[in-house]
């Protein structure tokens, strides 16, 4: 089947809704209105106002009342209208979703799927374009995911309702209807914690996700004109991060650029070139280098394109680090 | 009185309600009513006498005995550096005691951080509560069968899961009731609104009840609200509220039974405000003689929920000085035991603390875990 990303976010809750009843969704106008991305078009008709429930206004009690149900047995896939509305449900995830298991050494768990659009491109108002992944990569017991194409979307997302982990699963909103893609229409999963290799290359690394990932490909396109060959790793699971695909590309190319449309300092960009740093040193021709958001609030439309990666600043990173 | 969110008072007996909350909805918090079965001299007030058999009572009162002695034993064992922080549940017995009764087998509660009655009123073993409390995580897995949550340390932070829990229940259409309880600092939270609203939207089976102790550590209710009771708060969340004497147990208890009846019945939330004073400091690291007033403590002292209870056991004829001293040796030696197998479980092992961080182990923890172990080793 032909999708979209945002037909197999669908497709994938609706397959796994089939074959399990205990599979809720809530959230704000997920229902009747199929959100407000239509990521759920069509469920409420199929399953109902019991298992596909518009809630109140209320982030935090969104994913305060997900973790009641799934300590009861359940399998809530919370979602959160925009990433930028999450801080709200922020203590609800760092002070119990994340450490229920722990808290009770596994007597109860919360294996929440929390859906939520995240990062820029697509010329929304303020706090509609957040990318702040790191701040819960940063959080034990959370699973962050975030798919770059379809394929993975649908894959990575049903791998995420199977876990017996709490998953932020986050969705690229410029990439929702970018691209088409050939998708199985069955079940399947793209496993969790595992990143892909999406462009094998030779000279040097880029290491991104999401949205980042058509722009590392753009920019790769580029570099290959000038004769270099660029390996992308997709690390699509964030936290916790797939060390051994990234570190093998590292040390395979020699060079490692990340790219990402969060702020760069204490990004997870940091994160991988000290990873890098500690583990493949004596592999490497030139520093990590990062091509990220800037450390301002993330400006309103007119200025955006300031402010994220672009394939331009991805090839200046790539030239610059193979002069080394 | 009528209205939106506040059903009519039903003659007693009346029929074709789903709540069938006869007693709660006589005491209307708007009206500064407050229900009490016991007066503080442990005077019954017969028409609302819950029908208990002097078994039940016995129990009750047992339980109640049991906490003041286990909370007075954790303050004893933490100025000797033996307990974590602890935070007393002196005074609030008949609340946590009251409150637990009530709660059924399948039911689930979602307790506060002062809960120790409540626990052990559930069943929860004394060995285990100390245990968390002398610092590990393992005394908060619940036995199986049990459900109760842990202690929820960030404020009102337990009341959106109680309220998923009955949102479960509601979907899995269980007769069951979600009790929850909070203190009166907690319905400053944005999660005490955000779970109550969702409650009265969803018509959750849960059971909130705030223990109204007067104080957020040294913050009087006065800063926490300028409504007049807690309970009242309920009206605006479109289901009823009912103020009761926190100092007597039947108050308690019929209050909470008669909102958990309603519940499994599909009759929706109450908020039960119970009325009481927190007799000790907020926690072993408080000392309350910096804001609150000698007078006002007095005056709580006599109005002592054990005292209370025991008076009305006496008229009864259901309590007498060989029932008391039974009652008294016999928790001495529980809380002596339990505080013997609480401090002679090995601590924890390194892998316990790394293992329930994710289903499964991950590289990263691996190595972490297993550095700490060599640490261990070496040391």
């Amino acid at each position: 089947m032909i999708m979209t990303m945002i037909q197999a976010i669908t497709n994938a809750l609706s397959l796994e809704m089939e074959r399990d009843d205990g599979f809720v969704l809530l959230g704000e106008d997920i229902g009747r209105n199929g959100g407000v991305f239509r990521a759920t078009d069509g469920l409420f008709d199929k399953f109902g106002p019991e298992r596909v429930i518009d809630t109140p206004l209320a982030e935090s009690a969104i994913i305060g009342t997900s973790l009641g149900m799934a300590a009861a047995g359940l399998k809530p896939v919370p979602e959160i209208q925009f990433m930028g509305f999450i801080y709200p449900a922020f203590n609800q995830i760092i002070s119990h979703v994340a450490r229920l298991r722990n808290r009770t050494r596994g007597r109860f768990t919360a294996p929440l799927t929390i859906r939520t659009p995240y990062g820029a491109g697509v010329r929304a108002l303020e706090h509609h374009s957040e990318s702040t992944e790191a701040l819960f990569c940063q959080i034990p017991g959370l699973v962050v995911a975030a798919p770059s194409n379809p394929y993975d979307a649908k894959g990575l997302l049903i791998a995420a309702l199977r876990s017996d982990d709490p998953v932020l699963f986050l969705e690229p909103t410029r990439l929702y209807r970018a691209e088409k893609r050939e998708v199985p229409g069955e079940a399947y999963e793209v496993p969790l914690g595992r990143a892909a290799v999406v462009r094998e290359g030779k000279d040097l690394s880029l290491i991104a996700w999401g949205a980042m990932i058509p722009v590392c490909v753009k920019a790769a396109d580029a570099a290959a004109a000038d004769g270099v060959s660029v390996e992308i790793v997709d690390v699509r699971t964030l936290s916790p991060m797939d060390r051994e695909t990234i570190l093998a590309s590292a040390r395979k190319t020699g060079r490692a650029v990340v790219v990402h449309e969060a702020p760069k300092t204490c990004g997870l960009g940091a994160e991988i070139a000290a990873l890098v740093g500690e583990s493949a040193l004596l592999n490497l021709n030139g520093p990590v280098l990062r091509v990220t958001g800037q450390d301002i609030t993330p400006p309103l439309p007119k200025s955006e394109d300031h402010y994220y990666p672009s394939p331009e600043r991805v090839l200046r990173a790539i030239r610059r680090l193979m002069e080394f | 009185m009528t209205g939106p969110g506040r059903r009519a008072v039903r003659p007693r007996g009346g029929s074709g309600t789903q709540r069938g909350n006869m007693m709660i909805e006589r005491f209307d918090p708007l009206k500064g009513e407050r229900l009490q079965v016991l007066d503080p001299d442990g005077n019954v007030r017969k028409d609302l006498e819950p029908a208990l058999s002097a078994d039940d009572l016995r129990r009750m009162y047992e339980r109640m005995v049991l906490t003041r002695l286990a909370d007075a034993k954790a303050l004893k064992l933490q100025r000797q550096g033996r307990f974590g922080t602890h935070a007393s549940s002196r005074g609030h017995e008949a609340c946590q005691v009251g409150m637990a009764t009530a709660v059924a087998k399948g039911d689930w509660y979602f307790p506060y951080f002062r809960d120790l009655g409540a626990y052990l009123t559930l069943g929860y073993p004394l060995k285990d509560f100390y245990h968390y409390w002398m610092g590990n995580e393992a005394g908060m897995r619940a036995p199986d069968g049990l459900n109760v949550f842990p202690v929820a340390i960030p404020v009102a932070s337990q009341i959106p899961h109680a309220v998923g829990a009955g949102m479960a229940a509601n979907y899995r259409k269980l007769p069951v009731a979600v009790f929850c309880a909070f203190g009166d600092g907690a319905t400053s939270q944005g999660d005490f609104h955000e779970g109550l609203n969702f409650a009265g939207v969803f018509k959750t089976p849960n059971v909130f009840v705030c223990y109204n102790n007067q104080f957020a550590i040294s913050l009087p209710r006065s800063r926490q609200t300028a409504a007049a009771t807690i309970a009242q708060k309920a009206v605006a969340y479109g289901f009823p509220g009912v103020q009761v004497d926190g100092n007597d147990v039947l108050a308690v208890y019929a209050a909470s039974a008669e909102a958990a009846a309603g519940a499994r019945r599909g009759g929706g939330p109450t908020l039960i405000e119970a009325y009481t004073y927190r007799m000790g400091d907020h926690t072993t690291s408080d000392d309350a003689a910096r804001y609150r007033l000698k007078d006002e403590l007095a005056e709580w002292e006599k109005r002592d929920p054990i005292v209370r209870f025991r008076e009305y056991l006496k008229t009864k004829g259901v309590w007498d000085d060989a029932y008391e001293k039974k009652v008294q040796e016999e928790s001495s030696q529980a809380v002596e035991k339990a505080v013997g197998e609480a401090e002679s479980r090995p601590p924890a092992a390194i892998k316990d603390l790394f293992a329930y961080t994710y289903a499964a182990m991950t590289p990263n923890l691996e190595e972490e875990m297993a550095e700490a172990g060599a640490k261990e080793a070496s040391r």
